[in-house]
């Protein structure tokens, strides 16, 4: 339970200073959200195309100066799919190929290449979306990008309470351990879900006196703006040139290959 | 070792029908801010907040299984019996995006596929699945907490179902789609049991102090009550 502090934070926004840090939130989730569709959109077999997407999120990560042990974190996550990505070439349908001695699926093989890069590029933007952007700066942006506002106001709940939530769990982690508890097998499921079920209680009774107190000091519903963010033109246009430097990539390597 | 969240990543369906399950579940999620605002009026906001926030915490809780595994609760159908379907949605919902925007779990441009997964089938689902069978059971606290366990336990194979469906439409051709289906719903049915034991044992710990709390339980006249 030591770790989950840092499990929360770990997304934690880092300050730096240039134009893509400082791009206006809504157009800089647009940005990566557009790139990386293009980055899907390209077929597995455009191999030399997606190489140079990597290279292009390679750049961004140096430039951008992000830490290996966050990016050795989110690789984590993708560790499910990318055994799936590995059991695809055995388990693939034919034609065979020679693969390094082994007999292996070559369809199979694509499209474990297609699920491994792709997946990969995916983490790695959102990364240097999170790592360029403050939460409350990303909630704005959702805002501006038309949003519904009631789930823009739960995420802004979300991101206020987590810490203070799983600190609570953490608490109650200790409380239990003081009192000899070890975890050892399914029968101490039940101790766990009490603790669940308290979280919850205590979750919910926060809900409604964190209500009560926003209400009392004139809670509209609106995000209350503390920063405000011009947008100009050349920020728009910084804005498109990562999904149209993307597409060209894309475009030029379709013309080379047919 | 702990069996992390399978959130759909980037590029593992295509583009096209990721975007079609973005437009599906904007649809679901429509509905439920509807739905939510009706049920909880203005409360909606900070209650689902919490709820978001209860279950993020609450997949973080590793419940050990057996030789240094353990397993955590997915939580669609607690969601729903806890804070009622909608509400439950928007949570679950919440949860999503902010692990893919944040923590980079699960693809931003697989927003819509995750959703349709985790928030449509298997908090939705589990909400009706768990009506149906609170209507066949005996309105008392063992009948109740049944009808908790199989909806939340066929919760999971269902999203099982529900991303072979999306596999089958947007997945690589280079499995075939028997294979998926039997590997992705065989190991659902079993991680099923667990979600339901979890499930039940966490309502019952509130049942038992704020049966008022429980969502799933306002309409019970009988007291739950120990």
């Amino acid at each position: 339970m030591g770790s989950l502090h840092k499990h929360v934070s770990e997304g934690v926004y880092q300050h730096r200073h240039n134009w893509f840090h400082e791009l206006p939130s809504h157009i800089k989730i647009a940005s990566v959200f557009s790139f990386v569709l293009v980055v899907v959109l390209t077929p597995g077999n455009f191999y030399q195309a997606h190489l140079s997407f990597a290279l292009i999120v390679i750049g961004l990560l140096i430039w951008n100066q992000i830490a290996l042990s966050a990016i050795r974190k989110r690789l984590i996550i993708e560790i499910p799919f990318v055994l799936f990505a590995f059991f695809l070439p055995i388990f693939g349908t034919d034609p065979r190929i020679d693969f390094f001695g082994l007999r292996l699926s070559e369809p199979g093989l694509w499209a474990g290449w297609n699920i491994l890069i792709k997946a990969t590029i995916g983490v790695m933007m959102s990364l240097i979306l999170s790592s360029s952007t403050p939460q409350r700066e990303l909630l704005v942006g959702l805002e501006k990008l038309k949003f519904p506002k009631l789930l823009v106001q739960i995420m802004s709940f979300m991101i206020r309470y987590t810490v203070v939530v799983t600190e609570e769990l953490k608490r109650m982690a200790i409380a239990r351990e003081s009192r000899c508890f070890e975890a050892k097998g399914p029968k101490q499921w039940s101790v766990l879900a009490r603790s669940a079920g308290a979280l919850f209680i205590r979750s919910y009774e926060r809900g409604e006196r964190v209500h009560m107190a926003m209400l009392s000091r004139g809670y509209t519903g609106a995000l209350p703006l503390t920063t405000v963010q011009f947008s100009s033109r050349r920020d728009l246009i910084n804005g498109t040139l990562l999904p149209l430097v993307a597409l060209s990539v894309f475009l030029i390597w379709s013309v080379i290959l047919n | 070792m702990k069996i992390p969240t399978l959130h759909i990543p980037d590029g593992f369906i295509s583009a096209p029908v990721s975007l079609l399950f973005l437009v599906i579940s904007g649809f679901f999620v429509f509905l439920a801010l509807r739905g939510a605002k009706k049920q909880l009026d203005e409360k909606v906001a900070p209650l689902a907040g919490l709820a978001a926030v209860f279950i993020f915490a609450m997949q973080m809780i590793n419940f050990p299984v057996a030789a240094g595994t353990s397993g955590h609760l997915i939580g669609g159908a607690l969601a729903a019996i806890l804070i009622g379907p909608w509400a439950g949605v928007l949570a679950v919902t919440v949860v999503l995006i902010v692990q893919a925007l944040v923590f980079a779990d699960g693809g931003l441009t697989a927003i819509g596929l995750n959703v349709f997964i985790m928030s449509v089938l298997a908090t939705l689902g589990a909400w009706y699945l768990f009506r149906f069978f609170q209507k066949i059971f005996p309105k008392n606290r063992i009948g109740f907490l049944t009808a908790t366990a199989i909806a939340s336990y066929l919760s999971v194979p269902i999203s099982a179902l529900g991303f072979t469906f999306q596999f089958a439409l947007g997945g690589t051709a280079a499995i075939t789609l028997d294979k998926v289906l039997i590997a992705m719903v065989g190991v659902h049915s079993v991680i099923g049991i667990g979600e339901a034991i979890i499930t039940v044992l966490t309502i019952s710990a509130v049942l038992s102090v704020r049966k008022d709390l429980v969502f799933g339980a306002s309409k019970l006249k009988v007291s739950l009550v120990r």
